[in-house]
Order: structure tokens, then sequence, then C-alpha cells
């Protein structure tokens, strides 16, 4: 179809510059153009989280926003804050304390916790249970994944208070 | 040891790093195709034409398909073969599919879908319970009966009589990932098909049937599902046959996923009941005399409704022995989508029902409910014989006495209520309500010939182990829970055992990964597999130095003979120098089950789970508004396999449960269309509406029957635990007035105004 955009942007520290209809969603060029599959579809309407991204260092729900309006920007996914052999602490977290079932909000789920932490490195339970609101999970119950948050944020701050 | 040790999840480092693939992330070849159905928009009523030219026009298509075009079976019903893939000369509910569009891009396929018109000619649809039993549209000829004693002649008899009616919503399934399937069509009419599946095995056999092939031709995998809950026990037959079907035309892979409202629209959901019961009792509340009646709306299509309906039944006394009971159920015939399995199979209806008896009873004594369950539990101890249930099954393992000691004490129960009780007193918005609610579940398919499972298992002669069974992986943490028992079973790490994707060409006929009886079904076979690869390694070895066999140990990554001891590779490649074969199946079948679904007798179930748990909540009395302060849970999962996987199933099965019975609402408008047909308006449980304290503990108890390693089945059992959140807002409506608060499913807020309402008599 007509109309094709220059889109160019860095993802997880990698230049990418292609043609897209400027209202492609940023989730299907994740997913299809890219090959970035991490990031999920579970609605396609903003009310999962399944999707989550980080751009410019906000986290940002990947269905809601069009390839358009990421062009120029930095996006961060899954795959850009640890692979399986160098996990990030929130990645390793959620191993050993057990947030995730069938894992299908798992990479939402992190990489939405990755912000919440720069916003509020200390939060208490009930900051991270409102802080992570917006992300849905129906299989853990949500007990594992608070835990899993607390325990990395403890870990972060303790790796921070060393290095100060 | 690597059984009973709680490992994470065993996809958990690709999980958490976004590389675990599910359906939709398996790279195509260049030139696949995507599906989405056309469906109607008309709840009932005769197909007279459909006009496609414009989806046929439209960019991106490639080929439209509708019944005509079907080769063979035009089927997906697991069960009936009421359920034709695309609909023929009529229609049933408001989202069916009608047509079939295959085009270049998912978004492609769903345009072009939304410009297809059918010409259907209405028909009057049933929607009601009152409607269904008026035109006698229904399922099976007439009701099932199970019934034990003369619960009519002792209801005559009864010191107090009392009779009430409760309606239970339906629920969707809102798995994260909605259903998928990819067909990659092979050589000479073969086909591969990637599902989002519980049941290879059902997938395999549909498509061979739609394809008119034999199930050898056709071959399923299924490495995970993101979430199935009993939604992709059969739902997912429709996407895959229609793949297959596609990828056989065009001879390029063809992939269907719904979009999330597609799904929501297309597939069935949780049945909903209607519980109507006449209860007979004394002053103290033990129950002498029980009648209760169940009406389900099914939908348009049979199927799994009638084994749903009956589990409801055999869940209907839940924890507690009633001497003259009767259940009467009905499942009804209606024009909305086909209601499904899902967690707990009618179960938590049956059993919530019975709840709200034992809720009514005591709050027309007013007793605590607590009371009245305590004197109205199965006989338990060496001193009392067994008691049979109202189907003839001796419940000759109830622990939930103890367990409930022990969770009251550990939660502190007798002193909260009493607290509850002085604090509500003292506050007029604000109430608070505490409830203790058991849990008894059968565990077993009732279709008996489904208690079977296989398993296959490759040593290689680098001590490498290749594991597979029929189970499949949701998320319940089968996968490792089983290799946890293969590891075990050779003494060797957990890295050593590779575990892949359930494969209909590896371990054939296989049930569906459903009633919780995954781990007990597959971790069997896959223990008898590895002892028969296991006793012909040590009998080489035996042979080899000359020793018993029985001298042979499997430990630590070693198999030690008195002579000597050898890693277990040493001792692989030992055994396949010595042309002995490192490969087995395994299969097993649970023991000592019968059952007679039409007469409602028998055994059928292996044994039983137990839970029990405690729940706080606060009411706004203005608003309705609700939420839950403190959980406490004590779950019996026998010897767990994985006490952080099962403590995990405890989690969300609670709060998937209470979602049900609080916030999950399904509303369907005067012409049956699902007007919560995306999470903008169906919610389900967020992090923030989890409980404030959540307190999970495992019973600390071996199963009494012989299953693997004593464990117990977990996957069902705790969403049944979400009932006392149900209970606890019951008690807290109570609070604001004399009357009983006559509480519905789902307690939304509008539910819980209403109710206050009743109790205040206005
Ligand atoms: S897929 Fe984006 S929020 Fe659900
Ligand atoms: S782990 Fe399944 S949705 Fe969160």
């Amino acid at each position: 179809m007509s109309n094709k955009m220059h889109i160019k942007m860095n993802v997880n520290g990698e230049e990418q510059e292609f043609l897209a209809e400027p209202r492609e969603l940023l989730i299907h060029t994740l997913r299809e153009r890219l090959d970035i599959t991490g990031p999920h579809i579970g609605c396609e309407t903003s009310h999962c989280g399944a999707c989550t991204v980080t751009i410019d260092g906000k986290s940002v729900k990947s269905c809601t926003m069009f390839v358009a309006q990421a062009n120029g920007k930095d996006v961060t996914t899954i795959e850009g804050l640890g692979g399986p052999d160098d996990l990030h602490v929130l990645q390793s977290a959620f191993k050993e304390h057990h947030g995730l079932q069938c894992g299908f909000c798992t990479p939402g789920m992190i990489t939405r916790a990755s912000k919440l932490l720069e916003e509020n490195p200390n939060p208490t339970e009930e900051e991270v249970r409102f802080g992570m609101a917006g992300n849905i999970c129906r299989c853990t119950g949500y007990q594992n994944i608070v835990k899993s948050i607390l325990a990395a944020a403890s870990e972060l701050q303790a790796a921070k208070e060393a290095a100060e | 040891m690597s059984v009973a040790k709680p490992l994470p999840h065993d996809a958990a480092r690709l999980h958490v790093t976004g590389q675990a693939r599910y359906v939709d992330d398996i790279p195509t070849a260049a030139g696949a195709l995507h599906l989405a159905f056309g469906c109607s928009k008309v709840a009932h009523g005769t197909l007279q034409s459909l006009d496609l030219a414009a989806v046929r026009a439209a960019p991106g298509v490639v080929d439209v398909l509708t019944a005509a075009d079907l080769p063979f079976a035009n089927d997906v019903s697991p069960s009936a073969h009421d359920e034709p893939l695309l609909a023929t000369d009529s229609v049933h509910y408001v989202g069916q599919p009608l047509f079939c569009v295959i085009a270049t891009s998912h978004l492609a396929a769903r345009r072009a879908a939304g410009l297809g018109t059918a010409k259907i000619e209405p028909l009057p649809p049933i929607f009601d319970v009152e409607t269904a039993l008026a035109q006698n549209s229904r399922f099976e000829d007439g009701p099932r009966i199970y019934e034990r004693g003369q619960a009519n002649t002792a209801l005559e008899t009864a010191p107090i009589r009392l009779s009430g009616q409760m309606e239970i919503g339906g629920q969707e399934h809102f798995y994260l990932e909605s259903q998928a399937a990819l067909a990659v069509p092979g050589e000479d009419g073969d086909v591969l098909v990637h599902s989002s599946t519980q049941h290879p095995t059902e997938i395999q056999h549909k498509v061979a049937e739609a394809l008119g092939v034999p199930m050898h031709a056709v071959r399923v995998e299924t490495r995970r599902m993101g979430g199935g809950f009993g939604g992709k026990e059969s739902q997912g037959n429709a996407l895959a046959v229609a793949c297959a079907i596609a990828a056989m035309r065009t001879g390029r892979p063809c992939k269907m996923r719904y979009d999330r409202d597609d799904d929501m629209v297309i597939t069935g959901k949780r049945h909903d009941f209607r519980i109507t019961y006449d209860v007979g009792f004394d002053a103290t509340g033990v129950i002498t005399a029980l009648d209760v009646r169940h009406d389900t709306r099914c939908g348009w299509a049979q199927d799994l409704s009638l084994p749903v309906a009956d589990r409801a039944m055999l869940h209907a006394d839940n924890a507690y022995f009633i001497p003259n009971m009767r259940v009467e159920s009905h499942r009804l015939k209606t024009n909305m989508q086909s209601a499904t399995a899902f967690r707990g199979f009618g179960g938590p209806q049956g059993m919530l029902g019975m709840e709200r008896i034992v809720d009514h009873v005591a709050g027309h004594l007013g007793l605590d409910p607590m009371a009245v369950r305590e004197r109205n539990f199965y006989a338990t101890g060496a001193a009392a014989p067994p008691q049979s249930t109202h189907y003839g099954q001796e419940v000759d393992d109830f622990i939930l006495p103890g367990l409930i000691a022990q969770l009251k004490d550990s939660a502190d129960y007798d002193a909260r209520r009493a607290q509850v009780d002085a604090w509500n007193a003292e506050h007029d918005v604000l109430k608070k309500g505490i409830a203790l609610t058991p849990v008894k579940f059968g565990i077993s398919f009732t279709l008996t010939h489904l208690n079977q499972a296989g398993a296959l298992v490759h040593v290689y002669q680098d001590g490498s182990i290749h594991l597979n069974h029929g189970g499949t992986e949701m998320g319940q943490g089968l996968f490792q829970k089983v290799a946890q028992v293969a590891a075990d079973r050779f003494g060797v790490p957990m890295a050593a055992v590779k575990i892949t994707a359930t494969d209909t060409a590896k371990v054939p006929n296989t049930s569906a990964t459903a009633a919780s009886s995954g781990s007990d079904l597959n971790g069997m076979a896959v223990r008898i597999a590895c002892d028969k690869i296991r006793n012909r390694m040590a009998a080489h070895l035996a042979e080899l130095h000359q020793c018993n066999v029985a001298q042979i140990r499997f430990e630590d990554g070693y198999v030690i003979t008195p002579a000597q001891s050898y890693t277990f590779a040493e001792a692989a490649n030992l055994t396949y120098v010595g042309r002995v074969g490192l490969s087995a199946t395994g299969f097993y079948k649970t023991p000592d089950i019968r059952w007679d679904r039409i007469k409602g007798e028998g055994r059928p179930f292996f044994y039983f789970a137990y839970g029990a748990a405690i729940s706080e909540v606060v009411i706004d009395t203005l608003t309705g508004e609700n939420r839950i302060l403190r959980t406490d849970i004590l779950h019996d999962a026998g010897a767990s396999l994985n006490p952080a996987l099962d403590k995990g199933q405890v989690e969300g099965g609670f709060v998937q449960g209470a979602g049900w019975l609080t916030m999950e609402e399904l509303v369907w408008d005067d012409a049956g269309r699902l007007r919560t047909h995306a999470p903008s308006t169906y919610k389900i449980p967020a992090a923030s509406d989890a409980p404030d304290i959540f307190n999970v503990a495992l019973w600390d108890g071996e199963n009494r029957a012989d299953t693997i390693y004593k464990s117990k089945a977990v996957g069902e059992p705790p969403f049944m635990l979400g009932m006392s959140a149900f209970f606890a807002l019951s008690h807290a409506v109570s609070a604001c007035g004399p009357d009983y608060p006559d509480l519905q499913a789902p307690a939304t807020p509008e539910e819980v105004l209403a109710s206050i309402a009743r109790a205040k008599g206005v």
C-alpha cells in the first residue's frame, strides 16, 4: 500500500531502518518485521501489558503506538535487558522466585518492572502492586511476581550501596 | 534426589529473556499465509447465502473457504459431531465461524473477514434457562439424577426446611496467549501442526478426519501454551483444522491466531449454573436431607458439557455427608458460545452450591457457618468407618478436620471472627467479613478410559537423556515435575535430562492434559520407562562385574557397582557397546476406578485432594466496592514433587477463583451478543486486586493412594479456595441487616449493593 514512511529507530542498541506504513503498530513491527518476539500480544488494545517495551526511558505498551511515533527513538525490549547467559537482576529474580508460570506475561512484566524500579528504587509491596497494575497475569496470582520485584529491588539497592 | 525440590520452572531462563517460543513465535518460511474467520452476527437462523465478493477482492487475500470447500469432515467437536468448522445451513450463536479467509498477513485476513455479508433468516433464539426448559432444548433426553437415600421423604420429616436459589456466572479463560495454530505441509500429503493445545491427540484426530487421511499422516507438536485452564482442551480444534486444510490447499504454511476479541466471541467459557435447593436440617445445623437441582446453559454444541455437568453433580456434596441426597442436573442447549472445560470442570459450581446451602442454613440458625460445616463433615479417624458420597464412593482419606484445625490456628480464625463482628458493630459504612471454606476435589477423569498415559525415554551413549510424554505444558510446571522424576530414577542431575515438546509421533493416543491429572499420569508413565532402561543398564553391568543387580546403585550422577563406580555417561556407553537397548516406552493406567455415569454409581476417583482457605474482606456499603484484606490457605498436595511450583498453582488458582466469584462478569445482550468481549469490559484480577496479606502453605502429608512419589494433583483443586472470598463477602453483607443476603455470583459491586438491600429487607 501507498504512503510508506522511512523509519529509523534504535532497538536494543541496534540501528534499524526500513519503510513502513506509518499506522503499523509498533508491536507488529517488532515481532513481524524485526523478529523480536519477546514482547507478546495479549490483547492489542492496551489492557494486558504483555507487549510492554521501554521507549526513551518510559514504559510503553507497544500495541498502542504506531511505528511512526517511535521514529527516531530508542526502544528496549526484554531481549535488550539481558540474554539467557547474562541475566539482568530482575530476570534472575523472576526465575529464582518463581515469578512466572506460563511465561506469556513475563517479558512485559520484567520490562515494566525495570522501569518501576528506576522510578522508585525502593518500593513498598503496595507500590509494586499498584505500579504493576497495568500488566495482567492469569496464572500466578501475582504473589511471586511481587516477591521477585521486591527481591530484585533490594539486590539492586545493595549493589548500589556497595558501589558508593 | 531431584524430587521434592523447589526448582524453578523448566523454561524459566527462556521466559525471562523472551526466548521461549509460543506458536506465534515460530519462524515460518517466506510465503506463509494467515487465516481469520468471518463470523455470524445472528444468534440463530437459517443461512441462506454468503456474499464474499468484497472479501475475495480485498488486498492480500489468497483464498476464501466456506463449508462447501471443505474436502472431508466439517466437524471440530470433541464429542458429539455437532460442531461444524464452518456453518452449513444454520447458525447457532453470534460468533459462529461462517467462512475462513486465507491472506498474506494476519491483519489482511482480519480486515477482509469483516467485509463478508451473510443472509440469515432469523429463527427465535434460546438464551435463558426458562425458555430452554419450556422448549425442552437440552442435551441428553432428560435430566441426570444421582440419589442416595430418600431425599424427598426425609425432607418431609426434617425439623427445619429451607429452600433457595443461586445464580452462578460463567467465566472467560483469558489465557494470556490467545488460541493459535500453525500447519506446515509436508510431502505425500503429510502435515505438521503446531498447536497451542492441551490435547494434541485430539487435534491430530480432527485434522486427519478433516483431511481424509489416517492419523499417521498428521503430526502435532505442542511445546507450550501461554495458559490453558481448560480453554485449550477442545477450543483449539477449529484453528488447527482450518490451518491444515488451508495448508493442503495452498501448499504453504498457514497460521491462525485469534485476536483477543475474536477469541472471546468465538470460544466457549465456564458453564454458568442455576442452583435450586430444598434442604432439611435440625436446630444444630446437621443436614439430613437435600434435594438440589442444577440448570446449566451449555451453549449451542455439546462439547464437554456432559462430563462437566456430571462433575458438578459429583461435587454437590463438597465435604459433607448428607444421608439423603438427590441431585438433578439439566444440561440446556442455548444459542451462545459452547461452554467448555475450565479449571475445576463443573466441580466449582457444584461445590459452590453446597457451600451456599451451608451458609444459608447457618444464616437461618444464626450460627457461624464454620460450626455448621464441622457438624456435617464426612467422618474421619480409625474409629469411624468411612462414609460414602451420594454416588457411592467411600471417603476413606478425609483429612479436612486436621487440616482445618491447623489452618484456623495459624490464621487465628476464632479471634479474628470475633474481631470482625466487634469491628462491624462500630462501623456503619464499611463492613468486614471473614469465612473459612473447605475443598474436597475428586481426582481422575470421570470417563474412565482417559486415565492412561504414555512416555518415551531415550538414553544416549553420552549419558544425556531425552524425555517425552503425553502431557502438555501450559505453565503449571508439569514438564519440570516429570523431569525431576526422570532425573531421580537415573540418579543424574537435572541438566542431564532434556525436556522435549509434546509430539504425537513420539507418544500416541494421549489424553488431554486436564482433570489435574498431568503429573499423576505422566509422572508414572515416565517412571516406568526410566526404570525399564535403568534395569537393563543394571543387568548389563551386573553381568560384566558378576554381581547382583540389586547391588547396583544410581546416585549423584554415578552408577555404582561393588567393584567400580562409573559416571552415568560411562555406564550408558558401556551398555550401548554391550548392545543393549537404551530406549523405552512407559505406559500407565490409574488402578481401582470404575464409574457408571448413568446410574451415578461407582468409584470415579482414585483419591481426593483437599484444602481450605480463610479470607477476610471489607465492603463499602455505599458503593458495593470490596477488597480482600487477607487470605490464609493450607492446601494438600500430598508429598509434593515440587513445592514451589505447587504453591504457585495454589496462589494462582485462588486468585483466579476469587476473580470468578467477585469481579469477572459475562454479559450478553438481548440479541445474544457478548458485550464483555474485551479486557476493557471484562475485568480479571490485577496485582492490586490480590489479597493484601496472602499466606499459603502446603499440608504436610503423603497421599494415601499409590501415586507418583505419593504426591497429589494440584492443578484444579486450589481454584475452589476462591470460595472463601465469596462467603466472606456474604458475611460482611450479613452485618448490614437481619435477613439472609442471598448473594449471587459474581459478587460485583452492583450485586453486593443489591444483597445489602436484601439483608436490610428493603
Ligand atoms: S498486547 Fe499490548 S497491552 Fe495487551
Ligand atoms: S505467567 Fe501466565 S500470564 Fe503470567
